[in-house]
C-alpha cells in the first residue's frame, strides 16, 4: 500500500445519507418545474407550439381588370415578383452585400442606407430591396440559394395601367388597406392588403377584388419551408366592363394633354361616359408599387391637384353655358313672351350699377334666338332680373344644378345652385336682386362640374330627360329623371344652339361639323370681376375658365361633351370648344367607319374665331 | 469471503438503470433525428454505448488504488493535454475542444473530469483528520482551478463548470467545516454579482447567452429563441406526451440540437410529464444507487472516487434539465447517457467503471 493510504478512516455515512436527501430533494424541486409547464401551463405552450410549426401563407388573388365598352384592356394586374433582404443575421448580411451589388446592381451604399433606415424594426421584418424584380433577377436570388440566404422572393399581384395617365382621375388608383377600414371590416382585410383608394378602383372594389387563397405550411426552426398542409386556390377578381370608349378617350387626351381643366363625353340616351379627361393628372402605375413619400407628398402639394377629378369635382362658374338655362326658365316658365326683345348698347344699369356686355359696342335689338347664338349679355340681364332668383335656381336645380349627378364615383361634388333660401340658410341675409344679374349669365355664387353641365344641357335637348351618368357598362340601377319641357321650349332654345355653331356670326361657327347637326353653346367665366380685373391688369386679371358644351344631333343627343379648360386668356370657343368638336367628329367618323387613329389625330387648327367673348359685369 | 475482484460482483440494478436510461436516450436519439438529414444517429450513439462498456470492463480491472498512486502523473498528463488542445486543436463552432486521436476526435476536457475526480480523491484522502484547514481547502481550489482555467479558455464554460462540483462534494466529505461552507457559499452569493459586473470580459455569445436567459421574448430568432422553443416543447407535451415521434417541435426542429442538449426537451415534447418522472426517477436511483456504493465502499479513496463520480454526474442532470426548463441560462451542459454525444459517452461509461472498480474490491484485501 501506498503511505498515502495507510489509515483507513470511517466513511461519513451521515454526510452521504445526507447527499442522498439533498438529492432526492433536488428531483422533486425539478419535477415541479417541470409540472408547472407540462400541467399548469400546457395550454399555454401547446398553443404556442401550434403557431410555430404551421405558418398559413397568403396567395395574394389578382384585382379584376377593367375593360372598355368594347372589351379592350385598360386596367389589369400581373403577377411580379419582390426581392427580399432578410435581416435576422447580421453577420451574414454583412457577408452579402458585395455579391448583392455584383447580382442585381444595388449599391452597397444604398443598402446600408436601407439597412439603417430599417434599424428600428424588428428583425425578422426583411427589407424589400427591389419591388420589381426583373427576369434575370430571379434567376440570380434562385441561382444563389445556398451562398445567399439572406435574399428571398416573394410574388405579389401588381396593378397595371398600360395607358399610364389616361384616365387616371377615373380609374383612381390602390393602395395598402388604412387602418381605420381595416378596423371597419376586420374579417374581410388584412393588413397590406391593396384595396382601391380613389376612382373606379375604389367605387368598384368589392366587385373586382378577388379572394385570397391560403398557403399552409411547416416551416422549421429557421424559417424554411419543410412541406405545405393545404392550398386553397386564390380566386381572381371578376373584370368589369366600363362605358368609356379607348379610341375616344384617346382623342380627349391628346387634345387636352398641355391644358388645364376637364372633358367629360356621355351618351345622351343612356347616361353612359364615353370619355372623361382631367388635366393635369398623374401615373397610377406611381401607386402600385408603393408611391415614395416625398412623390405622394408632391402629389397631394400640388397647387394644380393633379389628384382632383376636375370633370366631377371641379365646382366653377358656368359662364354663358349657363344662357341655355336661362332661357329655357324664360320660355318654360312664361314669365316673358317668347318673343322677347331687348336692346344691348354694350351695356345696362340695374339696381345701380352698370353690368356690361362682352361685346363693348353692344348687339343692339336682339331677341331669345340671336342672344343665345351671339350670347349677349345685356339680353340675359333683362331676363335674369325679371323671372327673380327662385324662378332660375328652379329650373337650374330641375335640370341638376346644386346637387349630385349620382355617377358611380366616390367624391362627386354637388356644385351649387343659389337660391334665396340657400342665402338666408348660409348667411343669414337677404338675397342681394344684383346677384341675380350675375347669375343670369353663370357668373356670381352659381358654381357647377362639367359633367353637371353636360347632363343639364342633354336634357333641355332631350324634353327634360335627365340621365344617370354612369361608368359601369352593365349598370341595371340607372335612374333617369325627367324634368318635363315643352316642345315649343325645346325647339327654340335647340334652334339656338345649332346656330351658335352653324350660323355666320355664332360664338362657335369656327366648330362646325359636315353632315353632323353639331350643336352647342361657348362660356367665357373670368376669374376675376371686371374691377378686380382691371385692377391687377394684364394677363392674370384676363384670366378665365373656357367652357364649351357640344352635342349632335340637335334635338335629342347621341353624344354630349363638356369641356373646360382653366386659367387661359382666350374664350371658351377657342380653347375647350376644338377639344369637343373633336371629340363629337371622332364618334361621328367611329360610327361611319372613318375613325382617324388616336396616335395620329391632332388637335386640327382653328379658323379664326370671329369675336372673342367675355362676359364682363360689374358689382 | 472473496480474494479476487470480479465481475460478476458489478453493481448490476445500478447498470439496468443505466441500460435504461441509454435505451431511452436511442430511442429518443432516433425519434428527433429520423427524419432530418442526420437520421442514423441512434447507430453511432450505440456504437459509443459499445465502446463506453468495452471501457468500463477495462477500467474496473486495474485497481483503483493503483491509479490513485499515479494521480500526480496523470493530472500532468490531463494538464498537458488540455495546453495541446489549446495549440493545436480543431476548432468547431468558434470553441477549440477536441483533438484527433486515431481518426477520432476527443475532448479532452472529458478525459480532465476523470482526473480530477482520482487526483482529488487521492488528495482529500490524504488530508487524514477530519477537519479540513483552509490551507486544505486553498490546496483543493488550487488543483480544481488550474483545469477549470484552462477549459475556460477553449472555451467550454460547462465542462469547466462541472470540475468544481467534485471538489465541493470531496470537500463535504472530506469535513469541511459548516462555517467555511458558509463563508464558501456567501462567497459564491457576492461573486455572482460581482461576475455579472464583469460580463463584458466574457466572450460575446457567453454574453449573449446569459443576456438571452434573462430576456429570452425580446429576442425571438436568436439565443434566446432556443430556451423559448425548448420551453414551448416542454409545455406542450402535457402530462401525457404527444407520443412517439410526434412533438412537433422535435421533429420540425425548433428545439435546439434536440437530440443532443435539449434531448429532455424532446422528451417531454413527446411522453409527457409522466415521462420525465420517469426519467427523472432514474436518475435519482441512478444517484442513491451510487451513494450506496460509496456508503459501502472498503475505503475512504474509494468512496472519493464513488462520490466524485457522482457529483459529476448529479450536476449534469441538474444543471441541464434547469436549462431546459428555463431556470439557467445555456451551458452546453448535455444530460449524461441520453445526450447524443461520443466523448461524453464515453466518459459517462469510464466514470461507471471507477465506480465498479471500487464496488468490486469491498471486501477484497
Amino acid at each position: 500500500m501506498a503511505p498515502w493510504n495507510v489509515i483507513d478512516q470511517k466513511i461519513p455515512q451521515a454526510r452521504l445519507a445526507l447527499f442522498s436527501y439533498v438529492s432526492a430533494a433536488l428531483v422533486i424541486l425539478l419535477l415541479v418545474g417541470f409540472w408547472k409547464l407540462q400541467v399548469v401551463q400546457s395550454e399555454h405552450y401547446a398553443d404556442l407550439a401550434d403557431k410555430n410549426g404551421i405558418r398559413p401563407i397568403a396567395i395574394i388573388a389578382p384585382r379584376g381588370a377593367m375593360l372598355d365598352r368594347e372589351g379592350r384592356v385598360l386596367v389589369d394586374s400581373y403577377p411580379s415578383f419582390s426581392i427580399l433582404l432578410m435581416r435576422d443575421n447580421p453577420k451574414l448580411l454583412e457577408k452579402s452585400l458585395l455579391p448583392i451589388e455584383e447580382g442585381l446592381g444595388i449599391s452597397r451604399e444604398d443598402l446600408q442606407q436601407q439597412l439603417e433606415a430599417a434599424k428600428l424594426e424588428p428583425k425578422f421584418l426583411p427589407l424589400v430591396v427591389k419591388p420589381e424584380a426583373r427576369e434575370a433577377d430571379i434567376e440570380f436570388v434562385e441561382s444563389h440559394r445556398a451562398d445567399l440566404p439572406v435574399l428571398e422572393l416573394e410574388m405579389v399581384q401588381r396593378r397595371r395601367y398600360p395607358f399610364g395617365e389616361m384616365l387616371a382621375n377615373t380609374i383612381g388608383y390602390v393602395g395598402e388597406v388604412s387602418p381605420q377600414e381595416l378596423e371597419k371590416n376586420p374579417d374581410r382585410y388584412k393588413p397590406g392588403d391593396l384595396v382601391g383608394k380613389a376612382g373606379l378602383e375604389r367605387e368598384y372594389n368589392d366587385q373586382i377584388v378577388g379572394t385570397d387563397g391560403m398557403k399552409r405550411v411547416v416551416v422549421n426552426s429557421v424559417g424554411k419551408v419543410i412541406r405545405t398542409l393545404e392550398n386553397i386556390d386564390a380566386i381572381p377578381g371578376k373584370p368589369i366592363q366600363l362605358t368609356i370608349d379607348e379610341d375616344l378617350q384617346r382623342i380627349a387626351d391628346v387634345d387636352m394633354a398641355d391644358k388645364q381643366g376637364a372633358l367629360v363625353a356621355m351618351d345622351g340616351h343612356t347616361g353612359e361616359i364615353l370619355d372623361m379627361v382631367s388635366r393635369p393628372t398623374f401615373d397610377p402605375n406611381d401607386f402600385a408599387v408603393r408611391i415614395p413619400a416625398q412623390e405622394w407628398a408632391a402629389l397631394n402639394s400640388d397647387p394644380h391637384t393633379p389628384l382632383l377629378n376636375r370633370a366631377i369635382q371641379a365646382q366653377l362658374a358656368p359662364g354663358s353655358t349657363f344662357k341655355v338655362i336661362i332661357a329655357t326658365a324664360m320660355l318654360e316658365s312664361k314669365a316673358l313672351p317668347a318673343d322677347f326683345t331687348a336692346y344691348c348698347p354694350g351695356e345696362a344699369v340695374f339696381y345701380g350699377r352698370v353690368f356690361h356686355c362682352w361685346q363693348a359696342k353692344g348687339h343692339g335689338s336682339v331677341d331669345l334666338h340671336s342672344a343665345i347664338v351671339h350670347s349677349c349679355d345685356v339680353f340675359f340681364y333683362n331676363v335674369g332680373q325679371r323671372l327673380g332668383i327662385d324662378k332660375i335656381s328652379y329650373y337650374g336645380s330641375g335640370l341638376g344644378f346644386g346637387r349630385r349627378t349620382g355617377i358611380d364615383l366616390p367624391s362627386e361634388e354637388p356644385g351649387l345652385m343659389p337660391s334665396e333660401e340657400w342665402v338666408q340658410r348660409v348667411y343669414h341675409h337677404k338675397w342681394y336682386a344684383g346677384e341675380t344679374i350675375s347669375v343670369a349669365i353663370g357668373q356670381g355664387a352659381i358654381t357647377v362640374t362639367p359633367l353637371q353641365l353636360a347632363r343639364a344641357i342633354n336634357a333641355v335637348a332631350s324634353a327634360g330627360l335627365l340621365v344617370q351618368p354612369h361608368l359601369l357598362k352593365n349598370l341595371t340601377d340607372t335612374k333617369a329623371e325627367r324634368f318635363p319641357l315643352s316642345d315649343d321650349t325645346v325647339e327654340r332654345v335647340t334652334q339656338g344652339m345649332f346656330d351658335v355653331i352653324n350660323e355666320g356670326g355664332g360664338t362657335g361657327y369656327a366648330l362646325r361639323l359636315q353632315n353632323v347637326e353639331f350643336s352647342g353653346k361657348t362660356g367665357t367665366a373670368q376669374l376675376m370681376s371686371y374691377q378686380a380685373g382691371t385692377k391687377v391688369g394684364g394677363r392674370a386679371g384676363k384670366l378665365t375658365n373656357g367652357w364649351f358644351v357640344g352635342y349632335a344631333p340637335r334635338r335629342n343627343p347621341d353624344i354630349v361633351v363638356a369641356a373646360v379648360v382653366q386659367g387661359s386668356t382666350e374664350h371658351g370657343g377657342t380653347t375647350a370648344g376644338p377639344v369637343v368638336r373633336d371629340v363629337v367628329k371622332a364618334y361621328y367618323d367611329k360610327k361611319n367607319g372613318r375613325l382617324v387613329q388616336p396616335s395620329t389625330a391632332q388637335n386640327i387648327p382653328l379658323a379664326p374665331v370671329i369675336d372673342p367673348e367675355a362676359e364682363a359685369e360689374t358689382r | 469471503m472473496k480474494d479476487r475482484p470480479h465481475v460478476r460482483d458489478f453493481d448490476w440494478p445500478l447498470l439496468g438503470i443505466v441500460g435504461v436510461i441509454s435505451l431511452i436516450g436511442v430511442l429518443e436519439i432516433y425519434s428527433s433525428t429520423h427524419a432530418s438529414a442526420m437520421a442514423g444517429m441512434q447507430w453511432r450513439q450505440l456504437m459509443w454505448i459499445g465502446i463506453g462498456v468495452a471501457g468500463m470492463f477495462l477500467i474496473s480491472r486495474i485497481d483503483y488504488h493503483t491509479l490513485l498512486d499515479q494521480a500526480p502523473v496523470l493530472y500532468l498528463i490531463g494538464i498537458a493535454g488540455l495546453l495541446v488542445v489549446l495549440v493545436v486543436g480543431y476548432s468547431r463552432l468558434g470553441a477549440k475542444r477536441w483533438i484527433s486521436l486515431g481518426g477520432q476526435t476527443l475532448q479532452v476536457s472529458e478525459l480532465m473530469k476523470l482526473i480530477i475526480i482520482i487526483v482529488l480523491a487521492r488528495y482529500f484522502n490524504e488530508v487524514l483528520t477530519d477537519r479540513l484547514t483552509l490551507a486544505d481547502l486553498a490546496k483543493v481550489a488550487a488543483l480544481t482551478l488550474v483545469p477549470v482555467a484552462l477549459i475556460l479558455k477553449q472555451p467550454d464554460l460547462g465542462t469547466a463548470m462541472v470540475l468544481v462540483p467534485v471538489a465541493l462534494v470531496g470537500a463535504f466529505f472530506a469535513g469541511i467545516e459548516w462555517k467555511h461552507l458558509a463563508v464558501g457559499v456567501l462567497l459564491i452569493a457576492l461573486l455572482v454579482p460581482l461576475a455579472w459586473n464583469m460580463r463584458h470580459h466574457l466572450k460575446p455569445y457567453q454574453q449573449q447567452r446569459i443576456e438571452t436567459f434573462l430576456h429570452p421574448e425580446q429576442d425571438q430568432r436568436g439565443a434566446g429563441y432556443q430556451i423559448l422553443q425548448s420551453e414551448i416543447a416542454v409545455g406542450s407535451g402535457g402530462f401525457w406526451g404527444k407520443g412517439f415521434g410526434k412533438g412537433s417541435q422535435n421533429q420540425l426542429g425548433f428545439v435546439p440540437v434536440r437530440y443532443s442538449d435539449f434531448i429532455l426537451a424532446a422528451l417531454a415534447e413527446e411522453q409527457g410529464f409522466i415521462g420525465v418522472c420517469v426519467v427523472l426517477l432514474l436518475y435519482l436511483g441512478l444517484i442513491l444507487r451510487l451513494v450506496d456504493n460509496a456508503q459501502k465502499a472498503k475505503d475512504r479513496a474509494g468512496m472519493y472516487v464513488v462520490m466524485g463520480v457522482t457529483a459529476i454526474l448529479g450536476f449534469h442532470v441538474l444543471v441541464n434539465a434547469s436549462m431546459v426548463i428555463g431556470y439557467v441560462p445555456v451551458t452546453g451542459i448535455p444530460l449524461p447517457l441520453m445526450s447524443y454525444g461520443g466523448s461524453a459517452t464515453l466518459f459517462v461509461f469510464l466514470a461507471l467503471g471507477l465506480v465498479m472498480n471500487v464496488r468490486i474490491r469491498r471486501f477484497v484485501n
